[in-house]
Protein backbone atom coordinates (compact mmCIF):
# COMPACT_ATOMS: atom_id res chain seq x y z
CA UNK A 1 0.00 0.00 0.00
CA UNK A 2 2.69 2.47 1.01
CA UNK A 3 6.29 2.39 0.06
CA UNK A 4 7.71 2.33 3.52
CA UNK A 5 11.37 1.68 2.94
CA UNK A 6 12.22 4.75 0.92
CA UNK A 7 10.81 7.50 3.13
CA UNK A 8 12.31 8.42 6.51
CA UNK A 9 10.34 7.37 9.57
CA UNK A 10 7.85 9.78 11.14
CA UNK A 11 8.99 8.75 14.60
CA UNK A 12 12.41 7.34 15.37
CA UNK A 13 13.20 6.21 18.89
CA UNK A 14 16.82 5.21 19.36
CA UNK A 15 18.33 3.73 22.50
CA UNK A 16 16.02 5.58 24.84
CA UNK A 17 16.81 4.99 28.51
CA UNK A 18 15.57 6.59 31.68
CA UNK A 19 16.69 6.01 35.23
CA UNK A 20 15.03 7.38 38.32
CA UNK A 21 17.79 6.90 40.87
CA UNK A 22 18.64 3.19 40.90
CA UNK A 23 15.36 2.33 39.15
CA UNK A 24 15.69 1.86 35.43
CA UNK A 25 12.29 2.80 34.00
CA UNK A 26 13.38 2.48 30.39
CA UNK A 27 16.25 0.48 29.01
CA UNK A 28 17.57 1.03 25.49
CA UNK A 29 14.20 1.30 23.75
CA UNK A 30 14.35 1.58 19.97
CA UNK A 31 11.61 1.47 17.36
CA UNK A 32 10.23 3.55 14.54
CA UNK A 33 6.83 4.56 13.20
CA UNK A 34 6.35 4.96 9.45
CA UNK A 35 4.18 7.43 7.60
CA UNK A 36 0.92 5.87 6.52
CA UNK A 37 0.78 3.38 9.33
CA UNK A 38 -0.63 2.76 12.77
CA UNK A 39 1.83 1.41 15.30
CA UNK A 40 0.45 -0.12 18.45
CA UNK A 41 2.59 0.37 21.54
CA UNK A 42 1.72 -2.44 23.89
CA UNK A 43 2.71 -3.50 27.33
CA UNK A 44 1.41 -4.08 30.83
CA UNK A 45 0.82 -1.13 33.14
CA UNK A 46 4.08 0.33 34.33
CA UNK A 47 6.06 -1.10 31.42
CA UNK A 48 7.32 2.32 30.35
CA UNK A 49 4.84 3.26 27.62
CA UNK A 50 3.88 6.63 29.02
CA UNK A 51 7.48 7.50 29.87
CA UNK A 52 8.47 6.78 26.26
CA UNK A 53 5.66 8.93 24.87
CA UNK A 54 6.47 11.78 27.26
CA UNK A 55 10.08 11.69 26.08
CA UNK A 56 8.92 11.81 22.48
CA UNK A 57 7.30 15.18 23.09
CA UNK A 58 10.03 16.53 25.34
CA UNK A 59 8.09 16.48 28.62
CA UNK A 60 10.60 14.11 30.18
CA UNK A 61 14.33 14.18 29.53
CA UNK A 62 15.92 10.83 28.69
CA UNK A 63 18.98 9.64 30.57
CA UNK A 64 20.36 8.30 27.30
CA UNK A 65 19.27 7.94 23.71
CA UNK A 66 17.09 10.21 21.59
CA UNK A 67 13.60 10.41 20.19
CA UNK A 68 13.08 12.11 16.87
CA UNK A 69 9.81 13.23 15.36
CA UNK A 70 9.67 14.19 11.68
CA UNK A 71 13.45 14.08 11.51
CA UNK A 72 14.19 16.35 14.45
CA UNK A 73 13.62 16.89 18.13
CA UNK A 74 10.01 17.59 19.06
CA UNK A 75 11.13 20.60 21.08
CA UNK A 76 12.63 22.16 17.95
CA UNK A 77 9.33 22.19 16.08
CA UNK A 78 8.34 25.86 15.74
CA UNK A 79 4.63 25.17 16.24
CA UNK A 80 4.40 21.51 17.29
CA UNK A 81 0.59 21.30 17.33
CA UNK A 82 0.46 21.87 13.57
CA UNK A 83 2.66 18.85 12.88
CA UNK A 84 2.14 16.45 15.76
CA UNK A 85 -1.15 15.81 17.54
CA UNK A 86 -0.65 14.64 21.11
CA UNK A 87 -2.96 13.15 23.70
CA UNK A 88 -1.13 11.99 26.79
CA UNK A 89 -3.80 12.16 29.46
CA UNK A 90 -7.40 12.99 28.67
CA UNK A 91 -8.10 13.79 32.32
CA UNK A 92 -5.47 16.53 32.45
CA UNK A 93 -7.98 19.30 31.81
CA UNK A 94 -8.96 22.24 33.94
CA UNK A 95 -12.15 21.05 35.63
CA UNK A 96 -13.71 24.49 35.35
CA UNK A 97 -13.06 25.04 31.65
CA UNK A 98 -15.66 24.06 29.06
CA UNK A 99 -14.71 21.61 26.35
CA UNK A 100 -15.17 24.30 23.71
CA UNK A 101 -12.93 26.68 25.65
CA UNK A 102 -10.18 24.04 25.92
CA UNK A 103 -10.13 23.72 22.14
CA UNK A 104 -10.35 27.45 21.69
CA UNK A 105 -7.25 28.05 23.83
CA UNK A 106 -5.35 25.38 21.92
CA UNK A 107 -6.47 26.83 18.58
CA UNK A 108 -5.27 30.25 19.75
CA UNK A 109 -1.80 28.96 20.60
CA UNK A 110 -1.54 27.16 17.26
CA UNK A 111 -2.81 30.19 15.36
CA UNK A 112 -5.84 28.43 13.92
CA UNK A 113 -9.11 30.01 12.79
CA UNK A 114 -11.82 29.55 15.41
CA UNK A 115 -14.22 27.68 13.12
CA UNK A 116 -11.75 24.83 13.40
CA UNK A 117 -12.99 24.35 16.99
CA UNK A 118 -16.58 23.72 15.90
CA UNK A 119 -15.36 21.47 13.12
CA UNK A 120 -13.39 19.28 15.54
CA UNK A 121 -16.19 19.14 18.11
CA UNK A 122 -18.41 17.82 15.35
CA UNK A 123 -15.73 15.40 14.19
CA UNK A 124 -15.41 13.74 17.59
CA UNK A 125 -19.13 13.76 18.25
CA UNK A 126 -19.38 16.26 21.10
CA UNK A 127 -22.71 18.08 20.85
CA UNK A 128 -22.86 21.88 21.29
CA UNK A 129 -24.54 21.37 24.67
CA UNK A 130 -21.79 19.00 25.77
CA UNK A 131 -19.10 21.34 24.46
CA UNK A 132 -20.45 24.12 26.67
CA UNK A 133 -20.30 22.02 29.80
CA UNK A 134 -17.30 22.23 32.11
CA UNK A 135 -14.78 19.46 31.56
CA UNK A 136 -15.01 18.52 35.23
CA UNK A 137 -18.48 17.12 34.52
CA UNK A 138 -17.31 14.97 31.59
CA UNK A 139 -17.21 11.20 31.63
CA UNK A 140 -13.85 9.65 30.78
CA UNK A 141 -15.17 8.79 27.32
CA UNK A 142 -16.09 12.43 26.67
CA UNK A 143 -12.68 13.55 27.90
CA UNK A 144 -11.05 11.15 25.46
CA UNK A 145 -13.13 12.61 22.64
CA UNK A 146 -12.14 16.12 23.70
CA UNK A 147 -8.49 15.04 23.85
CA UNK A 148 -8.68 13.52 20.40
CA UNK A 149 -10.32 16.70 19.08
CA UNK A 150 -7.44 18.65 20.61
CA UNK A 151 -4.87 16.35 19.01
CA UNK A 152 -6.53 16.63 15.58
CA UNK A 153 -7.07 20.40 15.84
CA UNK A 154 -3.88 21.46 14.09
CA UNK A 155 -4.40 19.01 11.19
CA UNK A 156 -1.16 17.18 12.09
CA UNK A 157 0.65 14.45 10.17
CA UNK A 158 1.67 12.50 13.26
CA UNK A 159 -0.54 11.39 16.13
CA UNK A 160 0.81 10.31 19.52
CA UNK A 161 -1.94 8.94 21.73
CA UNK A 162 -1.57 7.41 25.19
CA UNK A 163 -4.38 4.98 26.05
CA UNK A 164 -6.95 6.90 23.99
CA UNK A 165 -9.53 4.13 24.14
CA UNK A 166 -9.69 4.14 27.95
CA UNK A 167 -13.24 4.89 28.98
CA UNK A 168 -14.70 4.74 25.48
CA UNK A 169 -17.69 2.49 25.02
CA UNK A 170 -17.60 -0.21 22.29
CA UNK A 171 -19.17 2.16 19.78
CA UNK A 172 -16.59 4.76 20.71
CA UNK A 173 -13.74 2.32 20.27
CA UNK A 174 -15.10 1.33 16.89
CA UNK A 175 -15.35 5.00 15.91
CA UNK A 176 -11.79 5.67 16.98
CA UNK A 177 -10.43 2.74 15.01
CA UNK A 178 -12.08 4.13 11.88
CA UNK A 179 -10.68 7.57 12.57
CA UNK A 180 -7.13 6.33 13.08
CA UNK A 181 -7.29 4.02 10.06
CA UNK A 182 -8.42 6.89 7.87
CA UNK A 183 -5.73 9.16 9.28
CA UNK A 184 -3.03 6.59 8.44
CA UNK A 185 -4.48 5.80 5.03
CA UNK A 186 -4.12 9.47 4.12
CA UNK A 187 -0.41 9.19 4.91
CA UNK A 188 -0.39 10.08 8.60
CA UNK A 189 1.63 8.24 11.21
CA UNK A 190 -0.05 7.04 14.38
CA UNK A 191 1.61 5.80 17.55
CA UNK A 192 -0.92 4.65 20.09
CA UNK A 193 -0.35 2.93 23.37
CA UNK A 194 -2.56 0.53 25.21
CA UNK A 195 -2.38 -2.21 27.77
CA UNK A 196 -5.24 -3.98 25.98
CA UNK A 197 -4.20 -5.99 22.96
CA UNK A 198 -7.69 -6.35 21.49
CA UNK A 199 -8.09 -2.59 21.19
CA UNK A 200 -4.97 -2.33 19.10
CA UNK A 201 -5.00 -5.53 17.12
CA UNK A 202 -7.85 -4.48 14.85
CA UNK A 203 -6.27 -1.22 13.73
CA UNK A 204 -2.48 -1.54 13.99
CA UNK A 205 -0.13 -2.31 11.10
CA UNK A 206 2.90 -2.64 13.31
CA UNK A 207 3.31 -3.59 16.93
CA UNK A 208 5.90 -2.80 19.56
CA UNK A 209 5.71 -4.82 22.77
CA UNK A 210 7.38 -3.35 25.81
CA UNK A 211 7.86 -4.94 29.21
CA UNK A 212 9.93 -3.91 32.20
CA UNK A 213 11.25 -0.92 30.29
CA UNK A 214 12.56 -2.97 27.36
CA UNK A 215 11.27 -3.74 23.88
CA UNK A 216 10.47 -7.44 23.96
CA UNK A 217 9.08 -7.81 20.45
CA UNK A 218 8.49 -5.56 17.49
CA UNK A 219 7.50 -5.93 13.89
CA UNK A 220 4.59 -5.93 11.51
CA UNK A 221 1.40 -7.37 12.89
CA UNK A 222 1.45 -10.01 10.15
CA UNK A 223 4.94 -11.28 10.93
CA UNK A 224 4.23 -11.35 14.65
CA UNK A 225 0.96 -13.19 14.01
CA UNK A 226 2.77 -15.76 11.90
CA UNK A 227 5.39 -16.25 14.58
CA UNK A 228 2.71 -16.64 17.22
CA UNK A 229 0.76 -19.19 15.26
CA UNK A 230 -2.13 -16.80 14.75
CA UNK A 231 -2.84 -15.83 18.32
CA UNK A 232 -1.33 -12.52 19.35
CA UNK A 233 -2.82 -12.67 22.78
CA UNK A 234 -0.91 -15.84 23.53
CA UNK A 235 2.25 -14.20 22.29
CA UNK A 236 1.61 -11.11 24.38
CA UNK A 237 1.00 -13.13 27.53
CA UNK A 238 4.00 -15.37 26.89
CA UNK A 239 6.28 -12.41 26.26
CA UNK A 240 5.21 -10.51 29.33
CA UNK A 241 5.28 -13.64 31.48
CA UNK A 242 8.79 -14.50 30.25
CA UNK A 243 9.86 -11.05 31.04
CA UNK A 244 8.44 -11.23 34.52
CA UNK A 245 10.55 -14.33 35.24
CA UNK A 246 13.63 -12.63 33.88
CA UNK A 247 13.09 -9.81 36.34
CA UNK A 248 12.85 -12.16 39.25
CA UNK A 249 15.92 -14.13 38.24
CA UNK B 1 15.96 39.79 -14.27
CA UNK B 2 12.70 38.11 -15.13
CA UNK B 3 14.38 34.76 -14.59
CA UNK B 4 15.10 35.76 -11.01
CA UNK B 5 11.60 37.06 -10.47
CA UNK B 6 10.10 33.89 -11.90
CA UNK B 7 11.67 31.71 -9.23
CA UNK B 8 9.27 31.78 -6.31
CA UNK B 9 10.87 32.78 -3.06
CA UNK B 10 11.21 29.77 -0.79
CA UNK B 11 8.05 29.96 1.25
CA UNK B 12 8.04 28.66 4.78
CA UNK B 13 5.07 26.42 5.31
CA UNK B 14 2.55 28.29 7.45
CA UNK B 15 2.61 25.36 9.85
CA UNK B 16 6.31 25.87 10.48
CA UNK B 17 6.11 29.50 11.55
CA UNK B 18 7.16 30.05 15.14
CA UNK B 19 4.44 30.90 17.64
CA UNK B 20 4.64 34.69 18.12
CA UNK B 21 5.04 35.85 21.70
CA UNK B 22 1.97 38.09 21.69
CA UNK B 23 -0.18 35.06 20.86
CA UNK B 24 1.10 33.34 23.99
CA UNK B 25 0.37 36.44 26.06
CA UNK B 26 -3.18 36.65 24.69
CA UNK B 27 -3.71 32.97 25.46
CA UNK B 28 -2.44 33.41 29.01
CA UNK B 29 -4.66 36.47 29.44
CA UNK B 30 -7.64 34.45 28.31
CA UNK B 31 -6.85 31.76 30.87
CA UNK B 32 -7.27 34.36 33.62
CA UNK B 33 -10.99 34.71 32.93
CA UNK B 34 -12.17 31.61 31.08
CA UNK B 35 -13.07 29.51 34.13
CA UNK B 36 -15.61 30.33 36.80
CA UNK B 37 -12.96 30.51 39.54
CA UNK B 38 -10.55 32.69 37.57
CA UNK B 39 -13.38 34.98 36.45
CA UNK B 40 -14.49 35.52 40.06
CA UNK B 41 -10.96 36.34 41.13
CA UNK B 42 -10.73 38.98 38.38
CA UNK B 43 -14.13 40.40 39.32
CA UNK B 44 -13.01 40.58 42.97
CA UNK B 45 -9.77 42.31 41.99
CA UNK B 46 -11.66 44.87 39.91
CA UNK B 47 -14.48 45.40 42.41
CA UNK B 48 -12.68 45.46 45.74
CA UNK B 49 -11.47 49.07 45.51
CA UNK B 50 -14.81 50.60 44.44
CA UNK B 51 -16.48 48.72 47.30
CA UNK B 52 -13.89 49.83 49.85
CA UNK B 53 -14.11 53.41 48.56
CA UNK B 54 -17.89 53.31 48.90
CA UNK B 55 -17.53 52.34 52.54
CA UNK B 56 -14.80 54.93 53.20
CA UNK B 57 -16.80 57.78 51.67
CA UNK B 58 -19.58 57.02 54.13
CA UNK B 59 -17.48 56.09 57.15
CA UNK B 60 -14.44 58.37 57.21
CA UNK B 61 -14.50 61.71 59.01
CA UNK B 62 -14.98 64.51 56.43
CA UNK B 63 -11.57 66.03 57.10
CA UNK B 64 -9.96 62.68 56.28
CA UNK B 65 -11.61 62.44 52.89
CA UNK B 66 -8.61 63.20 50.67
CA UNK B 67 -7.33 61.43 47.59
CA UNK B 68 -4.15 60.48 49.42
CA UNK B 69 -6.03 58.89 52.34
CA UNK B 70 -8.34 56.99 50.02
CA UNK B 71 -5.40 55.52 48.10
CA UNK B 72 -3.72 54.68 51.39
CA UNK B 73 -6.70 52.74 52.69
CA UNK B 74 -7.95 51.09 49.53
CA UNK B 75 -4.59 49.89 48.23
CA UNK B 76 -4.24 47.52 51.18
CA UNK B 77 -6.96 45.02 50.19
CA UNK B 78 -5.89 45.28 46.55
CA UNK B 79 -2.31 44.54 47.51
CA UNK B 80 -3.57 41.44 49.28
CA UNK B 81 -5.76 40.15 46.46
CA UNK B 82 -3.69 40.88 43.36
CA UNK B 83 -0.85 38.39 44.04
CA UNK B 84 -3.36 35.52 44.01
CA UNK B 85 -3.66 36.13 40.28
CA UNK B 86 0.05 35.52 39.83
CA UNK B 87 0.07 32.45 42.08
CA UNK B 88 -2.86 30.75 40.33
CA UNK B 89 -1.67 31.61 36.85
CA UNK B 90 1.30 29.30 37.45
CA UNK B 91 0.08 26.72 39.95
CA UNK B 92 -3.12 25.86 38.05
CA UNK B 93 -0.97 24.37 35.28
CA UNK B 94 0.19 21.81 37.84
CA UNK B 95 -2.81 21.51 40.13
CA UNK B 96 -5.19 21.11 37.18
CA UNK B 97 -2.47 19.35 35.15
CA UNK B 98 -3.16 21.55 32.13
CA UNK B 99 0.61 22.00 31.89
CA UNK B 100 0.66 18.66 30.10
CA UNK B 101 -1.07 20.30 27.12
CA UNK B 102 0.41 23.78 27.57
CA UNK B 103 4.00 22.54 27.54
CA UNK B 104 3.32 20.08 24.72
CA UNK B 105 1.94 22.80 22.47
CA UNK B 106 4.74 25.17 23.52
CA UNK B 107 7.78 23.10 24.48
CA UNK B 108 9.62 26.21 25.69
CA UNK B 109 8.60 26.55 29.29
CA UNK B 110 10.47 29.77 30.03
CA UNK B 111 8.67 31.43 27.17
CA UNK B 112 5.33 30.34 28.62
CA UNK B 113 6.39 31.69 32.01
CA UNK B 114 7.37 35.00 30.48
CA UNK B 115 4.00 35.20 28.71
CA UNK B 116 2.27 34.52 32.04
CA UNK B 117 4.28 37.30 33.73
CA UNK B 118 3.46 39.80 30.99
CA UNK B 119 -0.23 38.85 31.12
CA UNK B 120 -0.60 39.16 34.90
CA UNK B 121 1.46 42.37 35.05
CA UNK B 122 -0.77 43.92 32.39
CA UNK B 123 -3.79 42.97 34.49
CA UNK B 124 -2.03 44.36 37.57
CA UNK B 125 -1.56 47.73 35.83
CA UNK B 126 -5.22 47.71 34.80
CA UNK B 127 -6.32 46.88 38.36
CA UNK B 128 -4.17 49.71 39.74
CA UNK B 129 -5.69 52.11 37.21
CA UNK B 130 -9.17 51.05 38.35
CA UNK B 131 -8.04 51.65 41.93
CA UNK B 132 -6.85 55.20 41.23
CA UNK B 133 -10.02 55.96 39.27
CA UNK B 134 -12.19 54.67 42.12
CA UNK B 135 -10.22 56.82 44.58
CA UNK B 136 -10.73 59.88 42.38
CA UNK B 137 -14.47 59.26 42.16
CA UNK B 138 -14.53 58.68 45.91
CA UNK B 139 -12.75 61.98 46.54
CA UNK B 140 -15.26 63.89 44.42
CA UNK B 141 -18.18 62.12 46.09
CA UNK B 142 -16.71 62.77 49.53
CA UNK B 143 -16.32 66.46 48.83
CA UNK B 144 -19.81 66.82 47.38
CA UNK B 145 -21.89 64.51 49.55
CA UNK B 146 -20.16 64.86 52.89
CA UNK B 147 -18.36 68.17 52.53
CA UNK B 148 -15.10 66.24 52.77
CA UNK B 149 -11.65 67.76 52.60
CA UNK B 150 -11.31 66.73 48.93
CA UNK B 151 -7.59 67.49 48.72
CA UNK B 152 -5.86 66.16 45.62
CA UNK B 153 -2.32 66.58 46.86
CA UNK B 154 -0.62 63.32 46.03
CA UNK B 155 2.40 63.90 43.84
CA UNK B 156 3.01 62.46 40.44
CA UNK B 157 5.64 60.06 41.77
CA UNK B 158 2.98 58.64 44.07
CA UNK B 159 1.17 57.09 41.09
CA UNK B 160 4.35 55.41 39.91
CA UNK B 161 5.29 54.37 43.44
CA UNK B 162 1.94 52.77 44.29
CA UNK B 163 1.77 51.06 40.90
CA UNK B 164 5.23 49.65 41.57
CA UNK B 165 4.14 48.40 44.99
CA UNK B 166 1.22 46.58 43.36
CA UNK B 167 3.35 45.04 40.64
CA UNK B 168 6.08 43.97 43.07
CA UNK B 169 3.43 42.13 45.12
CA UNK B 170 2.15 40.50 41.95
CA UNK B 171 5.65 39.44 40.96
CA UNK B 172 6.21 38.07 44.44
CA UNK B 173 3.04 35.98 44.11
CA UNK B 174 4.03 34.71 40.68
CA UNK B 175 7.50 33.80 41.95
CA UNK B 176 6.01 31.88 44.89
CA UNK B 177 3.66 30.10 42.49
CA UNK B 178 6.59 29.06 40.30
CA UNK B 179 8.73 27.95 43.23
CA UNK B 180 6.02 25.88 44.94
CA UNK B 181 3.83 24.78 41.96
CA UNK B 182 1.02 23.57 44.23
CA UNK B 183 -1.87 25.98 44.77
CA UNK B 184 -2.59 25.43 48.49
CA UNK B 185 1.09 25.41 49.44
CA UNK B 186 1.84 28.53 47.42
CA UNK B 187 -1.17 30.41 48.82
CA UNK B 188 -0.42 29.50 52.43
CA UNK B 189 3.31 30.18 52.19
CA UNK B 190 2.77 33.46 50.35
CA UNK B 191 0.34 34.86 52.90
CA UNK B 192 1.84 33.40 56.07
CA UNK B 193 5.62 33.37 55.64
CA UNK B 194 6.16 37.14 55.25
CA UNK B 195 4.07 37.80 58.38
CA UNK B 196 5.93 35.21 60.45
CA UNK B 197 9.16 36.60 59.07
CA UNK B 198 8.38 40.19 60.03
CA UNK B 199 7.12 39.08 63.44
CA UNK B 200 10.46 37.36 64.04
CA UNK B 201 12.49 40.32 62.82
CA UNK B 202 10.50 42.87 64.80
CA UNK B 203 10.54 40.98 68.10
CA UNK B 204 13.94 39.30 68.26
CA UNK B 205 16.19 42.08 69.63
CA UNK B 206 19.31 41.38 67.58
CA UNK B 207 17.40 41.27 64.32
CA UNK B 208 15.47 44.49 64.71
CA UNK B 209 18.02 46.60 62.87
CA UNK B 210 17.91 44.29 59.86
CA UNK B 211 14.14 44.42 59.55
CA UNK B 212 14.04 47.34 57.14
CA UNK B 213 16.27 45.42 54.77
CA UNK B 214 14.54 42.06 54.74
CA UNK B 215 10.84 42.94 55.04
CA UNK B 216 9.40 43.60 51.61
CA UNK B 217 6.17 45.23 52.72
CA UNK B 218 8.11 47.58 54.97
CA UNK B 219 10.57 48.32 52.15
CA UNK B 220 7.78 49.10 49.70
CA UNK B 221 5.93 51.09 52.36
CA UNK B 222 8.24 54.03 51.72
CA UNK B 223 6.51 54.59 48.41
CA UNK B 224 3.43 55.69 50.32
CA UNK B 225 3.45 59.37 51.06
CA UNK B 226 6.46 59.75 48.85
CA UNK B 227 9.04 58.90 51.50
CA UNK B 228 11.41 56.92 49.28
CA UNK B 229 15.05 57.82 49.93
CA UNK B 230 18.37 56.51 48.63
CA UNK B 231 18.72 54.12 51.55
CA UNK B 232 15.08 53.16 51.14
CA UNK B 233 15.75 52.25 47.52
CA UNK B 234 18.66 50.03 48.56
CA UNK B 235 16.52 48.36 51.22
CA UNK B 236 13.86 47.75 48.60
CA UNK B 237 16.40 46.12 46.29
CA UNK B 238 17.61 43.78 49.04
CA UNK B 239 14.08 42.84 50.11
CA UNK B 240 13.10 42.38 46.45
CA UNK B 241 16.01 40.01 45.96
CA UNK B 242 14.93 37.95 48.97
CA UNK B 243 11.20 37.79 48.23
CA UNK B 244 10.99 37.99 44.44
CA UNK B 245 14.32 37.25 42.78
CA UNK B 246 15.27 34.19 44.85
CA UNK B 247 11.90 32.40 44.62
CA UNK B 248 11.73 33.50 40.98
CA UNK B 249 15.05 31.87 40.11
CA UNK B 250 14.12 28.71 42.05
CA UNK B 251 10.77 28.83 40.24
CA UNK B 252 12.19 29.07 36.73
CA UNK B 253 14.43 26.13 37.53
CA UNK B 254 11.58 24.06 38.99
CA UNK B 255 9.15 24.82 36.16
CA UNK B 256 11.80 23.71 33.70
CA UNK B 257 12.40 20.42 35.46
CA UNK B 258 9.23 19.36 37.22
CA UNK B 259 7.15 16.79 35.42
CA UNK B 260 3.42 17.37 35.17
CA UNK B 261 2.00 14.21 36.66
CA UNK B 262 -0.10 11.85 34.62
CA UNK B 263 -2.92 10.10 36.37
Amino acid sequence: MNDRSSSPAAIEVAGLSKSYGPHRALDDVSFSVQHGSVTGFLGPNGAGKSTTLRMLVGLTTPTAGAARVLGGLYGDLPNPGRRVGVLLDASAQHAGRTGREVLRLNAMVMGLPLDRVQEMLHRVGLTPAEADRRAGTYSLGMRQRLGIASALLGDPEVLILDEPANGLDPAGIHWMRGLLREFADRGGAVLLSSHLLAEIEAVADDLVFIGGGRVIAAGSKRSLLDAAGGDLEDLFLTLTADHGREDVA
Amino acid sequence: MSAVAAVPAPMTDERDLAIPFDRLVRTELRKTYDTRASRWLLIAIAAITPIVIGVLVVALAPKELTFNKLVDFSSTPEKLLLPALGILSVTSEWSQRTGLVTFTLVPRRRRVLLAKCVAVLALGIAATAVMFAACAVGNVLGATLRAGNGSWSFGLSGFGGITLVMLIGLMEGTAFGMALLVTPAAVVVFYVLPNVWSAVFSTVPGLKSAEAWVDLSQATGNFYNDKMTGTGMLQLLVAFAIWVAVPGVIGVWRVGRTEVKSS
